[in-house]
């Protein structure tokens, strides 16, 4: 099932408005209250990503993966204490849309979320094609009718046999869950999907047909996703560039040719060094001690406390230098 | 095969039954059907599988949580599988079990120092030898200083941390096996390999035999000396770990080392070669190899009629495939 060369630049979801990047997100912040202080969950958070170009969200748990995506999608908890920070979408800022303007315009249209272990909150009692038609009733898009249809293609597209439509949840196998997942977060033609965890829950061979499954619709639809995830060697299998977190903050952004081959900061060379392989004779490696807590991050570097290659610069808060077409957060490379 | 088996398990088949309807019996599901295998002293055993592919359930009922329909369970000499309640309590002091999720295996009302207690107190220990086998479980897994964890809550503790006591508890009886359950799965990366050394090194201190149950052959492979790979309720291929990555012979076991990425920037350009489908339903597992609906390299006529039996093409490689008759 070799599918070879790129299946055409496809009907592209929504028009293009400008050239600049698809999404830039600039000094995000998202702070949660907590019984005992405030949680950075995303401190000061700023990148790019190109158009066509998928990013993968990399990072241990705990690190603001999952905060991160939905300080993109504006799905806050109530327990916000700071949210500041602007998210450029085709060159429009949407932090600046009022919370209806943003649900009508950007969310599930332009951008959509397939959320960790959503595949276990489909609803019982409906039939999974009506499931993944809803977001186009909503506002009136689109008729039952039309709606439907519409469904029946994305369900193609996902590898969903069609007959599926008019099952139940409880119908249908993991794989074909997390299938119907995706299919309703392209249902109504985003230009973005943010994808969280969207294999770890599966086995091993459905996980590696999921991933073909999304690497078709990245080729056939021209679509980005950012995908997070703390398994290392599937974001692989999608990534065009990857961001590395560490407690809050962005620490290395990379194309993935750089990241998994040879990555910048010490986190990333650690993580990097921690994965087992199946294929290289590498034996994996392990970080001593633990990530600092997001409620009193250490002054300066965060991932001094652990790194091997700290110095009196560490005790600084590094800024992000630029290195070639990467940026990273480290005084190693302060110059140049 | 080989003399000196710590544990053998001779064509174990547990079965559940379905609803009974009055005297109809509707079915079974063969969460175990027909799997059998040695584990020598002091050696690591990986099973691999899916989930649902019976790989708990085995453990399961190694551990004498469930009670076998059939074959035989040889622990250390004694037969385990007529579930006599002297030879369980026996049983459960010479292995030990490292559950998946640590939190979940660790009272949240108790300290370290009681959960370690625990199973010294049900096994009538002295109460001075107690506190230094405590003293010296803590110091194994790397609890130091052990006056800092021995009255915490497991809530207080990072994920690696209560998998060290989770740990800590299986061995602090001295058992001979260790059965772990996907010991790793719930940790981070960068604390996994952390954990899978630690257990290495007990393993190697103690000579104890581990047998780890997993879906990720890759990380596990560094730290044991054979797989045993399992679908469907079968044990479909057993060989040394090297072997599994140089050599797999059961089509299926191709098919997963295929499908599991290493972290590779050109994965993202090239599809991966594996069989579409899901695994079979064990109330009903497709007639012949369990694996023929999905296989690409099916014998017609005879995979789908019959069940392979084990073939031993190379000395302690074992795959159960008409294609090595």
């Amino acid at each position: 099932m070799k599918a070879a060369g790129n299946g055409g630049s496809g009907d592209a979801a929504s028009p293009v408005t400008s050239t600049g990047p698809l999404l830039k997100v600039e000094d995000l912040c998202l702070y949660f209250r907590a019984s005992n202080g405030i949680v950075r969950a995303v401190d000061h958070l700023s990148f790019e990503v190109g158009r066509g170009r998928s990013l993968a969200v990399l990072g241990e748990s705990g690190c603001g993966k999952t905060s991160l995506a939905k300080a993109i999608l504006r799905l806050l908890p109530r327990n916000v204490h700071t949210y500041t920070g602007r998210v450029f979408l085709d060159g429009t800022d949407v932090t600046s849309f009022g919370e209806e303007r943003f649900r009508r315009d950007v969310r599930w249209v332009k951008i959509s979320m397939v959320s960790q272990a959503a595949m276990n909150s489909l609803n019982p009692v409906l039939k999974v094609g009506g499931q993944v038609a809803e977001p186009l009733l909503l506002d009136h898009r689109m008729n039952k009718g039309e709606a439907l249809e519409r469904a029946r293609e994305v369900f193609s597209i996902v590898g969903v046999p069609l007959p599926f439509m008019d099952r139940y949840a409880f119908e249908l196998s993991g794989g074909m869950r997390q299938r119907a997942i995706i299919a309703m977060a392209l249902v109504a033609s985003p230009v973005l999907v943010i994808l969280d965890e969207p294999t770890s829950a599966l086995d091993v061979l459905t996980q590696a047909n999921i991933l073909n499954a999304l690497k078709k619709i990245k080729q056939d639809l021209g679509l980005n996703f950012i995908i997070i995830t703390h398994d290392i060697a599937t974001s692989s299998e999608l990534a065009d560039e990857v961001l590395c977190m560490y407690a809050g903050q962005l620490v290395e952004h990379s194309r993935a040719e750089v990241f998994y081959r040879e990555p910048l900061h010490p986190y990333a060379r650690k993580l990097m060094a921690s994965v087992p392989t199946l294929r290289m004779e590498k034996r994996p490696e392990f970080i001593p001690g633990q990530p600092p807590s997001l409620l009193n991050p250490p002054e300066g570097c965060r991932f001094a406390p652990r790194c091997h290659k700290r110095f009196e610069r560490c005790q600084e808060e590094p800024p992000l230098f630029v290195r070639g077409e990467s940026t990273v957060k480290c005084w190693l490379y302060e110059r140049g | 095969m080989e003399e000196k088996a710590l544990l053998s398990v001779k064509d174990l088949r547990t079965w559940f039954e379905l609803k009974r309807w009055g005297f109809l019996r509707t079915g079974f599901v063969r969460a175990v059907d027909g799997m059998s295998f040695n584990i020598r002293l002091g050696e690591a055993v990986t099973i691999v599988g899916e989930s649902g592919s019976g790989k708990t359930t085995l453990l399961r009922t190694i551990l004498g949580l469930a009670r076998p329909t059939s074959g035989e369970i040889t622990f250390d000499g004694r037969r385990m599988d007529g579930r006599k309640t002297q030879d369980l309590v026996w049983l459960r002091a010479h292995v030990g079990f490292v559950q998946q999720d640590p939190y979940g295996a660790l009272a949240p009302f108790m300290t370290v120092n009681r959960i370690l207690r625990e199973p010294l107190a049900v096994n009538k220990i002295r109460d001075d030898e107690q506190e230094q086998r405590i003293r010296a479980a803590m110091d194994e897994v790397r609890l130091i200083p052990v006056e800092d964890f021995l009255n915490k809550y497991p809530h207080m503790l990072s994920g690696g941390q209560q998998q060290r006591v989770v740990i800590g508890r299986a061995m602090i009886l001295r058992p001979k096996l260790i059965v772990a359950d996907e010991p790793v799965s719930m940790l981070d990366a960068s604390v996994r390999v952390e954990i899978l050394e630690l257990m290495r090194k007990i393993q190697k201190a103690h000579n104890l035999s581990v047998i780890y149950v997993t879906h990720d052959l890759s990380s596990v492979r560094y730290f044991s000396e054979r797989v045993f790979i399992v679908y469907a309720a079968r044990m479909v291929e057993k060989t040394d770990v090297r072997e599994v990555v140089r050599n797999p012979l059961h089509p299926y076991t191709q098919a997963l080392l295929n499908a599991i990425p290493d972290p590779e920037p050109e994965n993202a350009g090239r599809f991966r070669d594996v069989p579409a489908g899901e695994p079979p339903s064990l109330i009903n597992p497709p007639s012949g190899c369990r694996f023929h609906p999905r296989c690409p390299r099916i014998i017609h006529g005879v995979c789908d009629v019959e069940e392979p039996p084990e073939f031993e093409p190379a000395p302690g490689h074992f795959v159960e495939c008409w294609l090595y008759k």
